[in-house]
């Protein structure tokens, strides 16, 4: 049996004597589409912080297809396959679109320490950013400056950053915040695409359950820290723990 | 942007053309001026990859500015080698000073780096101004000849202004050509990320912390050029050459001149040192003035005096 593409084990995480993550395994297999949720303050973004490099966990490990990579620095972790989005859009606001996916596929080539070279004449580098940007149709932006996007490009164009380093796990925080309803549909399109086409394992959180459960195949639902359930969205709906704490009555 | 590929290269080289030919159409006091421009021109260059590439402020470029000259005096003060050589020693030595130093501060960030380059400083100059035995305290180190640049090549006599000129000219254009390319590699552009985002950058795959190092390295060393150059052009080198207030000077020049632009610090320091110049010809008070012109500059150019001229070559592109 081989590993599993991520695997929690146990972890748990204070601020202080704030007992943010408690106890939390998990496991996210390769292809599945898989979202985490729960209310403001459950914990989801720092277990996501964890996972990708930005906290050490107080206890726990975190395995990448089986390796331990608990409290590896963040571009360590990206560089070994895990790529994510926050949840406040997080872009070189002063570069350009198509220097924002450079700056990530040279990172991931290791390539930044070529003093010479000029970017702007590096052709295959220009076709590889704008093969990335084309992905998320986002290559007639290309020359536009990064900063002067709008909000949905900006989250769009973070997306594209993270696909530029060829995760294998991508973590998206909230993709749809902030996004108008047709924004939202797209980026909820887009990622269903991606994912159908292979391009790398999703494991999202979301306040909007109408995209939580029009995309995702297996739920996490976490509830002050503690894992509370998981399952097919089906499951999670029907859920009576679930519902009593967190889903309420806006689920039918 | 299509204005610009054609525009900047051709003012660029109105501008080198005019410096090659100043001896024949400048006085003898605008030749020591150019190549006072020209030296700290460079000195602020250096500084800039670090503040307006990698956005690091750095209050101590004047350590390393300082030790290319202290090492260039020592050297030709006790040694006297071929010119070449402390062209080449003077930057080395502030390269690995540089790398040193910098190793401390790149661990930190913003107003907290800023004050860690400045202590550093501090104690770089007090090494200098206490250590008497060598560099000779307040006195500095003087007293030494300029050596030929290479033993033989009797052409050049670089104890003659208009030569040493020439080779300043020739440095800085090599320095500053190398320096550009550099802004423009791979290595460039994650510097401007880290300047943007380091957070993001960190999340795309880049160790952040050695990057900020080795563009401190090599501001380091840049600086180091422009010391080499800047001693020996005084038949002295001083421990003012080291002090913060020294260190201040690239940061005024590339604000003035334009931190988002490579050429900003080379107009930032011809313009300071024009102003400065003109300044002190009429009054005692200059440093009072030049604040004031620099205030309004800030105040109404906040990019800097070539944001003037990039506004015009975009609006011709459009």
């Amino acid at each position: 049996m081989t590993a599993p593409l991520l695997e929690a084990r146990a972890i748990r995480h204070f601020f202080g004597a704030f007992l943010a993550v408690d106890g939390v395994s998990l496991t996210v297999r390769e292809g599945e589409l898989t979202a985490l949720i729960g209310a403001n303050g459950a914990g989801k973004t720092t277990f996501y912080n964890i996972v990708s490099g930005r906290l050490t966990p107080t206890e726990g490990r975190v395995l990448l297809r089986g390796r331990d990579i608990t409290g590896r620095p963040p571009h360590r972790i990206t560089r070994m396959g895990i790529g994510r989005s926050f949840q406040i859009t997080n872009i070189f606001a002063d570069l350009s679109v198509l220097e924002n996916v450079q700056v990530a596929l040279v990172g991931h080539a290791g390539a930044g320490l070529r003093l010479w070279r000029a970017v702007a004449r590096d052709q295959p580098l220009r076709r590889r950013a704008l093969a990335v940007l084309g992905r998320l149709r986002l290559d007639h932006l290309a020359e536009e400056h990064a900063g002067a996007l709008s909000h949905g490009d900006k989250r769009l164009l973070e997306l594209a950053v993270v696909l530029a380093s060829a995760p294998s796990l991508v973590l998206l925080d909230e993709p749809t915040a902030g996004m108008t309803p047709e924004e939202t549909r797209a980026v909820v399109a887009l990622i269903r695409e991606l994912a159908a086409d292979g391009e790398a394992t999703f494991f999202l959180t979301e306040h909007d359950m109408d995209v939580v459960f029009g995309l995702a195949q297996r739920v996490f639902v976490m509830h002050r820290g503690r894992l509370l359930a998981e399952g097919t969205p089906e499951d999670i709906r029907a859920n009576p723990e679930v519902r009593a704490a967190y889903l309420g009555e806006e689920v039918t | 942007m299509k204005g610009r590929p054609v525009l900047v290269p051709a003012v660029l080289l109105l501008v080198l053309a005019g410096l090659v030919a100043l001896p024949w159409w400048g006085s003898y006091f605008a030749l020591f001026l150019a190549t006072e421009m020209l030296i700290l021109g460079l000195f602020a260059a250096s500084f800039n990859l670090l503040f307006g590439y990698t956005g690091l402020l750095s209050f101590g470029q004047a350590a390393y500015f300082g030790t290319g000259a202290y090492v260039a005096a020592l050297l030709l003060r006790d040694i006297g080698p071929d010119f070449v050589w402390v062209l080449v020693a003077g930057p080395v030595a502030a390269a690995l000073l540089a790398a040193v130093i910098g190793w401390f501060c790149v661990r930190l960030t913003e107003v907290y780096f800023a004050m860690l380059t400045l202590a550093f400083g501090m104690m770089v100059y007090a090494v200098y101004h206490q250590w008497r035995g060598l560099t000779g305290g307040s006195d500095g180190v003087a007293g030494f000849s300029i050596t030929p640049l290479v033993s033989g090549l009797e052409a050049v006599n670089l104890a003659n202004p208009m030569h040493y000129y020439f080779l300043t000219l020739a440095v800085v254009v090599a320095s500053g050509y190398v320096l550009y390319r550099i802004t423009t590699s791979p290595f460039g552009l994650i510097l401007k990320s880290i300047r943007e985002n380091a957070e993001r950058a960190a999340f795309a795959g880049i160790p952040v912390r050695p990057y900020r190092l080795l563009a401190f390295t090599i501001a380091g060393f840049f600086a180091g050029v422009a010391g080499a150059l800047f001693g020996p052009f005084n038949r002295i080198a001083v421990p003012e050459m080291v002090h913060w207030t020294m260190s201040a000077e690239p940061v005024l020049m590339t604000i003035l001149g334009g931190s988002h632009n490579f050429l900003g610090p080379f107009l930032g320091a011809a313009v300071f040192l024009g102003l400065r110049t003109w300044l002190t010809s009429y009054t005692d008070q200059w440093m009072f003035f030049l604040g004031l012109i620099l205030l309004f500059l800030v105040l109404f150019l906040p990019r800097g005096l070539l944001s003037l001229a990039e506004w015009r070559t975009r609006r011709r592109g459009r």
